[in-house]
């Protein structure tokens, strides 16, 4: 009888000392994995889906613009706006956002500069064109058309 | 205890340690944002130089795939209303491309270095009079052009099928998967030259018209 008390009281604990490790890991996992979201988003975005995805091997030579409804309708109404960093632009201001970027870059690179375009599905093509007629003029020629993988 | 010779070290309580970090690890998943960098790749044309006359080139009406896309959203593919799926437009912009009808030189050359397969794809479905001369230079062009009130949505589905069109018939030249091709690391060597072999004489030729 002894003997079983004995056995039972020895180990009815498991050892959690452990715990904080293997959450420390997780946690500097997600830290280093982690990219901060540079931007505020203040267009609706819901990309399109397609399937020939091609990835960017370099991502410092990518410049964003987002193109959507605004997400604030009451404010800013619902016709589609382009939104770079932090605000809104009209299309003219396009080239300079563009020449912004660029200087970022070192001249080397300059003429690698890709332009992602982020554009909610729902947006017309008179806006995206506009856009692109913009960066045609601004000599930054290539796109990305920025989509979500789908399936055929 | 305090009075004793032994002083007990003091300790601090770490048993609240894994509640502060689950805290933190919480955090960082909810802010953690999965970078989403894929996209249709596409080279836009040079901006039109205000000293260059304007060249008119003619390019036979054979030699030019047409897609239209209205304010509607419907489809006009080579002058007729198109009901089918993205997928039957692939296909069609692929026997279009694949077509040989009347091949000069370099249209030849491509053909050779066609593996077997696609050389019988070509004597199936190919050989029509009425469609592209050769895969070569401006002897198979894709013309798509959208209207202002197309939806994006709509044009992105047109451009990834006749990427996807492009990308099966490149694919099949090295006789790999359309996946295996898009997925080609150009920092390899033996890749590259895959990837380079792959296009040899075959520009991706499709052009984007501004919209009226």
């Amino acid at each position: 009888m002894s003997k079983f008390k004995k056995n039972s009281k020895s180990s009815n604990e498991i050892p959690t000392a452990a715990l904080p490790d293997i959450i420390f890991m997780l946690l500097f996992f997600f830290m280093v994995t982690t990219v901060l979201r540079e931007t505020d988003l203040m267009v609706k975005q819901k990309l399109p889906k397609a399937t020939q995805l091609t990835k960017i091997q370099r991502k410092s030579l990518i410049s964003y613009i987002y193109m959507g409804e605004p997400k604030n309708t009451t404010l800013f109404g619902t016709e589609p706006k382009i939104q770079v960093n932090d605000v809104y632009i009209m299309k003219e201001d396009v080239i300079q956002f563009v020449n912004q970027e660029k200087d970022k870059l070192s001249e080397v690179e300059r003429d690698q500069i890709t332009m992602s375009l982020k554009v909610d599905e729902e947006v017309k093509m008179g806006i995206v064109s506009d856009v692109q007629q913009e960066l045609r003029k601004a000599n930054a020629r290539k796109l990305l058309y920025s989509s979500l993988r789908g399936i055929q | 205890m305090a009075r004793g010779g032994k002083r007990a070290l003091p300790e601090v309580n770490s048993g609240s340690m894994a509640d502060i970090a689950f805290l933190l690890l919480i955090f960082f998943l909810v802010t953690t944002t999965i970078a989403n960098d894929k996209g249709i790749a596409m080279l836009l044309p040079p901006p039109p130089d205000p000293n260059q006359e304007e060249l008119d080139i003619k390019i036979p009406d054979r030699n030019i795939f047409k897609i239209l896309a209205n304010s509607q959203d419907n489809m006009l593919v080579e002058n007729e209303p198109y009901m089918g799926t993205m997928v039957d437009l692939k296909e069609d912009v692929k026997k279009f491309l694949l077509n040989f009808g009347d091949p000069e030189a370099d249209g030849i050359e491509v053909y050779n270095s066609f593996p077997p397969s696609l050389k019988a794809y070509v004597n199936q479905n190919g050989k029509d009079p009425k469609s592209s001369d050769d895969p070569t230079g401006t002897n198979a062009i894709v013309s798509f052009k959208a209207a202002r009130g197309t939806s994006y949505d709509l044009y992105i589905q047109i451009l990834d099928a006749v990427n996807a069109a492009y990308n099966e018939v490149y694919a099949a030249r090295v006789g790999i998967t359309a996946e295996e091709w898009l997925a080609l690391d150009k920092d390899d060597d033996i890749q590259k030259d895959m990837y380079n072999r792959s296009r040899a004489g075959m520009p991706r030729a499709i052009s984007i018209a501004e919209p009226d």
